[in-house]
């Protein structure tokens, strides 16, 4: 069975600066994948090609076995209802409030009736943990953590197969952090998700991650996160090993 | 087909079958509707196969709860589909009250909204005052270091709103001459009185209208870029950061852009006034088949020695209201992006508002003194 999400052989050009240098990377379905690498390597490029934003100087992106950017501008429309996004600050529309955030991809794919739209909505607020009375309020009227679960309501808001999360916990305090930990992993088993996330939360990758995919040198190696523990590359022993990770990877082993 | 319904006296049998998303929405939601509940009191499903998604399961769920509320119950035989169960942990919460809408001729919240309304402008009208007393005190804190008037600053504002707008400016001023000289030319014909369009187009151009539409042009362009930058600013906390250093925003936004415009504005009108004399010569040529001799001749006789004082002096006032109204509007930006487009179109037309009446208080104030 093909992968639900296959990148090959991505080449990224900034003027002379290379960015990805072939670049592969291959999600299955019902995995969490977590992307880490250091600041520039070009991590939300990549979840830029994947969306389909950027067309890349050379390579693929597959999704279900589809080429995307190769595809006629109805096809990207119809497959942009399979997945959802969530940005780095969130990106919701400052002039809707949360629900109209969530209906904003409903209206556009769906024929559906208002109420309809309305309790779906509302249920996905409610989902992602909001307290009901937030669905009314605006983005600017949300504490930092709430704009991340309202973006994953937005991102989750056409059942999507596959859920593309751009560093969901960075500016979470630990506990908030955690708990977005644990709504993810609830969603991804009760609802059969596919996550790809990119991350530098360590508590994170632990604590959800099935496989992770490090971009070292414009390439990425990817592999189960034990894998990646025993990985000799310098980098990835720096990150997996340095001072702040050590005592988390010990846990990670005990459990 | 979504669902298969089979009844065995007051049992009725549910089997769910294929994939239950949003897509179907419509479908499902019509093979429900057309289950019949009455007769039965137990409903057991069975959910198979099916993959449900959270609309699906969102439809089951509102299908069941019919069917309770007609009195029939329900069991699942095998798990419940997980999407099921995820919704039933969510709802455990109370659901919301849905929000009120008022009549809108409620006299008595019409009242309301009225009082409301005079406290709200009354204080916008005061943070207004503050604003521009803060500045004020600025701009007399920046006299006394000039390290602190940031002259790079103020060039890159004079470049902005002076130099780069000279295109537009000269074209403006070539045309005012043009609808004076067309207009006047006209009229004045008729009374044998070609020569007065020369007065008309340097004593219009010099005192009124060069100095006018040039405060106009600048307002549309610079006024609203100052509100846009300064509540973009606001938006990223630039404007929060810039205080948390210890940088007084006002002195490093307002004041700039206030000292910037105060140096490009006169200099604007200046150019205006010479494209507009030159395009009048141009044109009394070619309407009246005047000399240009003749022309300068006139113009000198037409203009006294305040004429051009009379609109250049203006041209400060004018600078500082649309920079401050530019500014203010800008520095109250909070939140949303919408209210960035809303205080920036405000920005404009306050800046237009101000220039037009403080011109019509110069025009009352000049006759006043004879000038």
């Amino acid at each position: 069975m093909a992968a639900l999400l296959e990148v090959q052989g991505i080449v990224t050009r900034f003027g002379t600066q290379t960015v990805h240098a072939g670049l592969d990377m291959r999600v299955e379905e019902g995995e969490v994948f977590g992307i880490v690498g250091g600041s520039g390597v070009g991590k939300s490029v990549l979840l830029r090609t994947i969306l389909g934003l950027r067309r890349p100087e050379a390579g693929t992106v597959r999704f279900l076995g589809r080429d995307l950017h190769s595809m006629s501008a109805a096809a990207l429309h119809a497959l942009k209802a399979s997945y959802g996004v969530t940005f780095q600050e969130g990106a919701l529309f400052s002039a809707l409030s949360v629900q109209q955030n969530v209906q904003a991809p409903m209206l556009e794919h769906w024929r559906l009736p208002g109420p309809a739209l309305d309790e779906l909505a509302l249920l996905k607020v409610q989902l992602v943990g909001l307290p009901a009375d937030a669905a009314l309020k605006y983005p600017s009227q949300l504490s930092g953590g709430m704009i991340k679960r309202a973006a994953l309501a937005r991102a989750l808001a056409l059942d999507p197969r596959l859920l593309l999360l751009d560093e969901p916990t960075s500016g979470l305090d630990p506990i908030s952090a955690a708990a977005f930990d644990e709504l993810l992993l609830c969603l991804h088993q009760e609802l059969k998700l596919t996550v790809v996330m990119i991350t530098h939360d360590l508590d994170t990758i632990f604590r959800t991650c099935s496989r992770v995919g490090v971009i070292v040198a414009g390439r990425m190696i990817s592999d189960t996160l034990a894998g990646i523990l025993n990985n000799q590359d310098p980098w990835i022993r720096r990150y997996f090993h340095g001072a702040r990770a050590l005592e988390r990877a010990g846990l990670a082993h005990g459990a | 087909m979504f669902v298969t319904a089979q009844r065995s006296a007051d049992q009725l049998n549910l089997q769910l079958q294929g994939e239950w998303r949003a897509a179907q929405f419509s479908a499902i939601e019509a093979e429900l509707n057309s289950i019949e509940l009455s007769g039965a009191r137990h409903a057991r499903v069975a959910a198979g196969s099916a993959l449900l998604d959270l609309s699906g399961a969102w439809l089951l769920r509102e299908f069941l709860q019919r069917a309770h509320n007609a009195g029939v119950e329900s069991s699942f035989e095998g798990a419940e589909p997980s999407a099921l169960r995820l919704i039933e942990r969510t709802y455990t919460g109370e659901m919301p009250a849905h929000v009120v809408r008022h009549e809108w001729l409620d006299p008595e919240q019409a009242v309301e909204q009225l009082g409301r309304r005079t406290v709200h402008n009354w204080l916008n009208l005061l943070d207004g005052l503050q604003f521009i007393g803060h500045v004020g005190v600025a701009l007399a804190r920046s006299l006394g270091g000039l390290r602190r008037l940031r002259a790079t600053s103020i060039a890159r504002h004079i470049y902005d709103t002076g130099i780069t707008a000279i295109p537009i400016v000269s074209l403006i001023g070539f045309l005012i001459s043009v609808i004076l000289a067309y207009m006047g030319a006209q009229q004045l014909r008729r009374f044998g009185a070609d020569i007065f369009v020369v007065d008309l187009v340097t004593v219009g151009v010099l005192r009124e209208l060069g100095v006018l539409l040039t405060a106009i042009i600048v307002a549309g362009r610079s006024g609203s870029a100052f509100a846009a930058e300064i509540g973009a600013m606001q938006l990223n906390e630039e404007v929060d950061a810039l205080e948390a250093i210890g940088i007084d925003p006002i002195e490093a936004l307002v004041l700039p852009r206030v000292l910037g415009l105060l140096i490009a504005l006169p200099l604007l009108t200046i150019i205006a006034d010479l494209i507009g004399l030159v395009g009048g010569g141009l044109l009394c040529h070619a309407l009246l088949h005047m000399p240009l001799l003749q022309y300068v001749a006139r113009a000198q006789s037409a203009i006294a020695s305040t004429t051009f004082w009379a609109g250049i002096i203006k041209a400060p006032v004018f600078a500082v209201m649309i920079a401050l109204a530019g500014c203010y509007c800008g520095m109250r930006v909070h939140g949303s992006s919408r209210e960035l487009g809303r205080l920036t179109t405000l920005a404009v037309v306050i800046s237009i508002f101000g220039v037009l009446l403080a011109d019509a208080l110069f025009a009352v104030l000049f006759l006043q003194l004879d000038i």
